[in-house]
Parts: C-alpha cells; structure tokens; sequence
C-alpha cells in the first residue's frame, strides 16, 4: 500500500481522495450555512424563513438543489454558447480551489505551500473573470452593465485586500498559513492574535471581502432594483446553480481567510483549552454570521458611494497601516507586537 | 509527474497562444491569452519559482487581463475593415516574419555562450534561502535603484493619465461626502403639526 | 555601500525628491496658478545642479555594483542636458502661460525626464539604461500631448507613444539577446566576455537590435518616421524640448553603449553607424527642402544634424567621441536660439509657423532677424560661425578614423542642406511684401536669441573652453 502510493498512479489517487475529503463536507455543510443564512434573515425580519422541508426547514437547501438541477437549461439566442456555460464553471472552480492551502489544523491541508497567502490571493482574482464572463456571453444589456460593476468593484477591493493582507505577512515575517497561525500563539490565548494589533485592518478585510464577494450592502452586480439580476440575469437551473454554489464558497472562504489572519485559526481562545480543528469552524461560523447579519441590516450602497470608499478611504488607509507596521515592525514597538518573525517563517 | 505536469502545462500555454492570434473573436482571444498566462504561472512552478508564478497570475491575469477584457469588449471593432487590411499587409508582415525566423535560426544556431558569461550567469542565483526571500534580497539589495526608479516611472505614468484625461468641469452639482455626514438634522429639517382639513 | 553610493547620484535624487515635492506642494495648494513660479524654479534648480556637477565630480565613480557610472563624460552630457532643459522651461513659461497651457505638471514632468536622462548617460547596465530611457520617454509621451484639446497634439503625442513603445520593444529584444550570450546585463562583463574571443553572432544581434531601438530616440534614419509629425503637432515649447536635451541625453547613451560594452568590436558597430549616418545626413537635407512649417523643417533640420554627430561615433576614436561631443553642446545651443525665434512668430496673438510669413521681417525687426541669419548659418555651417567647427571636428574625425568616404558624404549632404536655411535668411531679407508677423516676444525669449547669435560669433575664438571639457570626457569614456 505505502509503495503504490508513490506511483504515478497512487500520488494521483491519493490526490483525488483527498480533494473529495475536502470538498464533499464544504458542499454539505454549504448547504446548511445557505440554510443558517437565510433563517437569520428572517429572524432579522420576524419572519419564519424556511420551515416545510425537513425538520424546522433543514432539508430545504437539498430541495431547492433538486429544483435547480431537474429544470430546463434557457441559453439566449444570440449568447455566445461555450463562454456563457463556462462562465458559472469558472465562477465555482475559482472558489473551490482556493481551497487547497487552507489549513484547518497543523496537519490537515492538502497542499502546504510557501506562497499560500499570495496563492489564494491570486485565485480570488481570477474569480472576477466569471462574472465578466457571463455578463458577456449573455448578450444582453443588463448583465452586461452587471458584469462591468463587478469587475470594477472586485479589482478596486482586491488592491485593500492585498495590502492589509501584507501588513499581516510584515508581522509574521512568512506567506504560509501554518507560519501565520502559529505566530499569533501565545501564553495569553485570544489577546496574542492578530485581531488586536491589527484591529482597524481586520474590520477593513472585512468590509473588503464583502465588496470581494458581492454580498449586501455591497451586492450592485446584480442590484435587483436596477439591473434585475446583473449578471446572473439570462441564467437558469444548474448553471444558475453553480453561480450560487461558487458565491457562496467565496463567502465561506473570505470566513476562513479572516478566521486564519485575525482569529488565530485553529487555536484556542482560551489558554490551557486544547487547539483543534473546531476552533476553526467555530471561528468561519462566527464571521458567517456577521455577513448573514450585515446582509439583513444593512441598505444598498450606490455605486460611486462604492468606489469613493474603495479608492478614497480604504486604499490610502491601509496603504498607510502597511507603512506603520513596517516601523513598528522594524523597530519592535509595542513589546514586539509587529514582529513576530521568530515564531514565524525566517 | 513532474514530466506529466509539464507537458500539460507546455501544451497548454502553446494552444493559448495559437488561439490568441487564431481566434475570430477578440475576446475569445483574451480568454486564450488568459490560458496561457496561467500554464506559463504553472510552469514557473515547476522550475520552484513560486513566487514569480503567484505575481504572474494576480498582475497579469488579475489585474492587466481584466482591463484588457474591458476595453475589448467595449470596443466596436469592424472586422470586415480589419480583414481588408490585413490582405494587404500581409505580404510584407510574412516577409518580416520570415527574415526574424532566418536571424532567430542563425542567432540560436550558433549558441555559444562562453565560459566567461556561465560564470557570470550563476553569480545571481543563491541557494540558500527559498526565492521568495532571494528575490527581496536582490531587489531591495542589489538592484535597489532600479527599484526606485521603477517607483518613478509609474509615478510619471500616474501624473500623465491624470494630465491627458482629468477636467475640472465648473458649474456641475457634486457630492461632498464628509459635509452630508456632518449635516445637523435639526437645521435641515423642520417638523410642523399639520391640522386634519387644512393644510399648510 | 550605500553611502557612498548615494552621495554619487546626488544630483539625480535632488531632482526627483524636487519633482514629488513641488507636485505635492501644487496639488495641494494653488494648482496651475503656481506654475510659472514653479517653471523658473525648476529651471533654476538645474542651472544650480548642472553648476555644481560642472565644478565638482572628479574622476571616475561606480555606485551600485557598476549600475550607475559617474565620469566625465556623464557630467558633460548631464550638464549640457540640464542647461538644455532650464534654457528651455524659462523659454516656455510666457508662452504658455499666454495661451492657458501652463499646467503645474509640465515642469514637473520635464524635470522627471531629466533625471531619466541623467539616468541614461551614466547607465553602466542595460536594465539602469532601460530604466532611465523609459522614465524619459514617458514624460515626453505625456507633454507632446500636453495640448489635449487639439487634434494635432494629442496625434503627435500617441504617435510618439505606439513608435516609441515599439522601439522600446526593439531595444528590449537586443538586451535579452544580449544578456543571453554574455550571461550579464552590466556593461563592464559584456565587455569581457567580448574580449574572451570575437563577438559571437548572437551577442552581434542583439547589438544591432539595441543599435535600432536607440537609433529610434535620436530620430536617426531609418527610424525617423515619427519626428515630423510629433514636432509639428506638439506645442511649440515640447517641440523646443525634444530637440535640445533628449537628443544630448540618446546621444550620450549611443556612445555609453557603443564604447563602454561593445568598446573592442568597433570593427562590428562601426559600419552600421557609417550607414545611419549618412542616410540622416542625407534624408535630413533632401527632405527640409520641401517643407513650408518651420517646425516641420526643424525636424528634418535635427534629423540631419543627428546624422553629423553619428558620424563623430562612427569613427570609433577618442577623438571621434569628442567631436560628437562639441558637436552636440554646439547644437543645442543653435536650436535654444533658433526656438526661441520660433517662440517669438506670431500674429495677433496666434501662433503662426509658416515660414513665407517671415518676408521682410528684417525691415520690420531687424535686431531678431540678424540674430536668426547668424543662427541659420550656424546651423548651415558656414564658415565663419561657430557650426562649421562642429561639422569640421565630425568631419575630422571621420577621416582620420578611415571613413573619408563618409566625410565627404557629409560635405556633400551639408551643401545641399544649406539650401533651405538660406531660403528662410532670403525671405526675412528678400521676400514679397505682404502681411508680415508682430514684433512681440517676451524680453526672455529675446534674450535667449541674442545670447544664442553671439555664442555662434564669440564661440570662435575658444569656444569657451567646451573643447577641452570634451577632449576630457571622450578620454573618460574610451579607454
């Protein structure tokens, strides 16, 4: 067993195994945080939100699945075919192989690269190319305009998100997840973690990834009230789909990304209590509950509202914090808060 | 595994290029261009420059592609036009083309880098260190002024977008952000007790 | 290291630490109403560095592992550069300030491209040359097409950008070729690896490729094309500019090129040279004849002029070198004069630049006029004015390096580009009756001819001592 699994054959077997470990659960427990997602809501609005399918409502995301997948596949006329099918393809394989080097422990990642951070940052860029995609291939006014918001609107949250993102790599000194977790350890639990010295950065990653994922307050790509369904406007059934399945993965992984660079990850809050993988889960549920709550309380923003604050506030913002750690790291302000590069990679 | 990936990616990258110039469609091309930016970022992996890989695909095919999509799918390009032209520069564009390939044949020919510039060659790569950190080295290091005036070229090219495109239009309403937020309700609205039947 | 470093480009960090302050000061404060303050300054600024490099460099200093060189030769071209572009801001500031084209950004701009020069005659690496070629052709992009509501000035502008970016991947193309065979992009081991046998084709293409992409910025035949149209469409002032200093600075960078990496295969470049040479010469003096805008004609006028100070290269001597020096400073300072005229043809205002407007202008002002004669023939080469020197030390220099072939082609394209200079001299003299242009001008401008005309008369008896600064810089360069 141990020598086949170092042919070709094997390392490709093992391989598939354990990307079908990993994405299996997420696409299941996706469908009960759709579920968690749309109960808090309503809760929001006094509402019930859904309770028919299932015990309180739980099976109600499978049925909507069903729904999905049974029904006819509408391809425009004058679509561009290959492209418009390609497009949700792209949107959900961008989110799901980001995938790869998130650790939820020491151990347990698929693939525990150098340049982790830069490579989920690179992945989370090329899923703007499925919004343009669609909106494109659909050829059609309103997907088309929705296609240009989004893109406009991902690449300027992205240039926040980069560089809060290196304001995290100065302090820890290594791109690499394990790298990160492990230099926010220390005998204090939850007060050693990035959250605090980096507090401002965490709320803007935050604000980011909103914009990144187009979720509320942020979600004008397919602002219903002004271009019906954006981008998303000639699709239907599984392609449809997918678009959903792969937004919501994005969400849940911008969870994980905070959950990793400002929560500690997998260690305990508490000092004495054991590290483990469900601190992380408890940690991606917490944020996911304040894009749930966000969604609910939060208006519309109005386009050039959008891209003032992208361009205006957060870009020269942490674009400033970056030169802050920089000194802060260089000269060990803080009791060395700002570096941690001995804990870290070297 | 190694040799599989690299074939794949190889293959890959070529067939990209092939339909960038092939392809009908302008945009299909930048799709194909995209294709082969991210098999060349793959093989960059493989040669272990990780590093150089993830700067590829978020500049280049993050950011550079993007923009280029934009532009190409707002253009209006008459491909009737654009075929006539390229009837009848054709003839000269193969010429051009077919004296490069004679120069690349005869360059690549006779390859003889000598002793000397091997030497020269293997001062750059240290093996120490994993690249990432190698790169920061020589950048900040040893080619820190070409570092620096890469900084000035940019902010020229900043300072020319904004001199060729930027207009101070007078006489249109905008929007001062700070002033809405620091409004006072108080003076901005009056509250007034309307009667049933009578109006203001 | 890095001190030491630093404190040899110091010049070069003042200018751009200069640029970002002023820029920030200007946006932040009165914009466009601090820009004629900020012209002076700036031209001031260079008249101080160019000052203090003249009277303080000594010898030959490396920074950054051979990336920068600071020679003799550096601070001769740097020197000429700045004086050039400060000569030119003060020229321009009145006019364009007359006409609302004054944005704070054009000196800031013109400055930021002189560091890219500064950059460029001292590169001792391909990537610190491609470096400063960039920074300085950028912000020529950007002012040619300064005058963005007129079509004439944006096309120079985007002509200049698509040939320029074209030549910039020519240059590029010979570097990479370059690098390849000699396993380093610093001048100093290319031309060790030159020395370890003869020049191997590969090394030789990537020579000739780097020879066209530079060939393209000094606007030598077959690499032209773009000059007419960008000088004519851009405004007067930039067009003034890109005569005068980015010429210095590309011929500065040919000769670091040539002599610095490829110095022991002179036999190679020598001939390729020859040929731009006297296709400039040539192209320059056939083609002015039929041209009527005087902008235009002064193209065709640097294009020619670029083709005489190629053939001092071509020689491949330290004389040769020299003369390609003393040819430049002389240049320059015939075309500060020359635009400076240029600035001060108008009309009710309106800037005109037909050259059949100037009949009888020596009637009406004849100080000017007799200033533009004596610049003309200069620029001619009529003997007894300072630009017949220049053309006899080129033309020296050519025969005593073996190329007399080519020193008479220079004759030759010499007198026959006469022929159109005298043609403007006839008509300010000569010409019909007819409306005639206004006796206007900034006391500036006036001032920058009248120096201008007496430097080509005065220059004779010494030329102010420019001949031995060149003698000590050609020898800092070949050795």
């Amino acid at each position: 067993m141990a020598e086949f699994l170092t042919t070709p054959l094997g390392i490709g077997i093992y391989i598939v195994a354990q990307i079908l470990l990993l994405v299996v659960p997420l696409l299941v427990a996706l469908a009960f945080l759709m579920y968690a997602d749309r109960k808090i809501w309503a809760a929001v609005q006094m509402r019930r939100g859904p309770n028919v399918v299932g015990f309180f409502g739980l099976m109600q995301s499978f049925a909507d699945f069903l729904k999905y997948i049974v029904k006819e596949v509408v391809i425009p006329a004058g679509a561009d075919r290959a492209v418009f099918l390609m497009a949700p393809l792209v949107s959900l394989v961008m989110a799901l192989v980001a995938w790869a080097v998130i650790p939820f422990n020491e151990t347990m990642v698929i693939s525990n690269i150098n340049v982790a951070i830069l490579y989920v940052f690179a992945v989370s860029s090329l899923e703007v190319y499925g919004v343009i995609m669609g909106g494109w291939a659909s050829n059609s006014k309103y997907p088309f305009l929705g296609a240009l918001r989004s893109a406009a609107q991902m690449i300027s949250y992205e240039v926040s998100i980069g560089l809060i993102i290196i304001g995290v790599i100065l302090t820890t000194g290594s791109m690499n997840f394990g790298d990160i977790v492990n230099a926010q350890k220390g005998d204090y639990g939850m007060l050693n973690w990035y959250w605090l010295p980096h507090f401002p950065m965490m709320i803007l990653f935050f604000i980011s990834a909103l914009a990144e994922t187009n979720r509320p307050p942020f979600d004008l790509p397919e602002a219903e009230s002004e271009l019906v369904a954006g981008y998303q406007v000639e699709y239907s059934s599984t392609p449809f789909l997918l678009y959903m399945i792969g937004e919501l993965v994005a969400v849940v992984l911008m969870c994980a990304l905070v959950a990793l660079l400002f929560l500690g990850g997998w260690l305990s809050p508490i000092p004495g209590l054991p590290d483990g993988m469900l601190w992380m889960f408890a940690k991606m549920g917490f944020v996911f509950f304040f894009f749930s709550m966000i969604k609910a309380i939060t208006p519309r923003y109005r386009y050039d509202q959008l891209m003032r604050l992208g361009w205006k506030v957060f870009l020269p913002f942490s674009l400033g914090w970056v030169v802050f750690v920089a000194f802060a790291a260089k000269f060990d302000w803080f009791w060395g808060a700002y570096a941690r590069w001995s804990v870290g990679g070297g | 595994m190694t040799v599989f990936a690299f074939y794949l990616f190889a293959i890959s990258a070529i067939t990209g290029g092939l339909f960038t110039v092939l392809s009908r469609q302008p945009v299909h091309s930048v799709l194909w261009l995209i294709l082969a930016f991210l098999s060349s970022a793959g093989l960059f992996i493989l040669l272990g420059a990780e590093f150089i890989a993830m700067l590829l695909v978020i500049v280049y095919v993050g950011a550079v592609m993007v923009l280029f999509l934009f532009v190409v799918m707002m253009l209006d390009v008459d491909f009737a036009a654009m075929k006539a032209d390229m009837a009848r520069y054709m003839p000269l564009g193969l010429l051009f083309g077919l004296i490069i390939l004679m120069q690349f044949v005869m360059a690549f020919g006779a390859w003889d880098a000598n002793a000397a510039a091997e030497g020269l060659r293997a001062q750059v790569t240290p093996t120490d260190m994993h690249n990432t950190q190698a790169l920061g080295m020589i950048l900040y290091d040893e080619y820190w002024l070409l570092f620096q005036l890469s900084g000035l070229i940019l902010l020229v090219a900043m300072i020319g977008a904004i001199v060729l495109t930027m207009r101070h239009r007078t006489g249109i309403k905008r929007q001062d952000a700070i002033t809405q937020m620091m409004r006072d309700p108080a003076k901005a609205m009056e509250l007034k007790d309307v009667k049933p039947g009578q109006g203001l | 290291m890095i001190q030491s470093d630093l404190s040899i480009i110091l010049p070069e960090i003042i200018l751009a630490v200069y640029a970002m302050a002023a820029l920030m000061a200007a946006v932040y404060t009165s914009k466009d109403a601090m820009a004629p303050l900020l012209t002076w300054v700036t031209g001031g600024l260079m008249v101080a560095l160019a000052g203090w490099i003249a009277t303080n460099g000594e010898g030959t200093n490396i920074a950054f592992n051979g990336m920068f060189i600071d020679d003799g030769f550096a601070r001769f071209a740097k020197v000429a550069i700045l004086l050039a572009a400060a000569s030119v801001l003060v020229m321009s500031q009145d006019y364009m300030t007359r006409r609302g084209m004054l944005a704070f950004e054009f000196p800031l701009l013109v400055a930021l491209s002189v560091v890219g020069m500064m950059m460029m005659v001292s590169a001792g690496d391909l990537m610190s040359l491609y470096m400063g070629l960039e920074l300085q052709s950028l912000a020529l992009y950007v002012i040619a097409a300064m005058r963005r509501d007129s079509v004439k000035s944006t096309e120079a502008g985007l002509k200049y950008f698509v040939l320029g970016a074209l030549s910039s991947g020519l240059l590029l193309y010979g570097a990479s070729l370059v690098y390849g065979y000699s396993g380093t992009t610093l001048f100093s081991g290319i031309i060790l690896t030159a020395q370890h046998g003869e020049v191997s084709l590969g090394l030789l293409f990537g020579l000739v490729f780097l020879i066209s992409g530079m060939a393209f910025k000094v606007s030598a035949v077959p690499f032209h094309m773009w000059t007419p149209d960008v000088y004519e469409g851009a405004p007067t002032p930039v067009t003034a500019f890109f005569a005068t200093a980015p010429k210095v600075a590309a011929m500065g960078l040919f000769a670091r090129v040539l002599y610095d990496a490829f110095g022991l295969a002179v036999a190679d470049w020598s001939q390729v040279i020859a040929l731009l040479s006297v296709a400039s010469m040539f192209l320059g003096a056939v083609a002015a004849i039929g041209q009527r805008d005087i902008k235009r004609m002064m193209a065709y006028s640097s294009i020619a002029h670029m083709g005489f100070a190629l053939m001092g290269l071509a020689a491949g001597t330290v004389f040769g070198v020299q003369a390609m020096l003393i040819y430049m400073a002389i240049y320059v300072t015939m075309n500060v004069g020359a635009f400076a005229f240029i600035l001060m043809m108008e009309k009710d205002g309106v800037p005109v630049t037909d050259i059949r407007s100037l009949n009888q202008y020596a009637k009406r002002a004849p100080g000017r006029a007799l200033a533009m004669l004596i610049l003309l023939f200069s620029l001619a080469g009529v003997p007894p004015m300072l630009g017949f020197f220049g053309k006899f030390y080129v033309l020296r220099a050519a025969y005593e390096g073996g190329l007399a072939w080519l020193a008479v082609a220079g004759v030759i394209a010499s007198v026959i580009g006469a022929f159109y200079y005298l043609r403007i001299v006839y008509y300010m003299y000569f010409g019909d009756e007819g409306e005639g242009l206004d006796k206007s001008g900034s006391p500036v401008l006036w001032g920058f001819l009248m120096a201008s005309a007496a430097v080509m008369l005065l220059g004779i008896i010494n030329m102010f001592g420019v001949e031995g600064a060149a003698a000590a810089a050609a020898a800092a360069l070949v050795n």
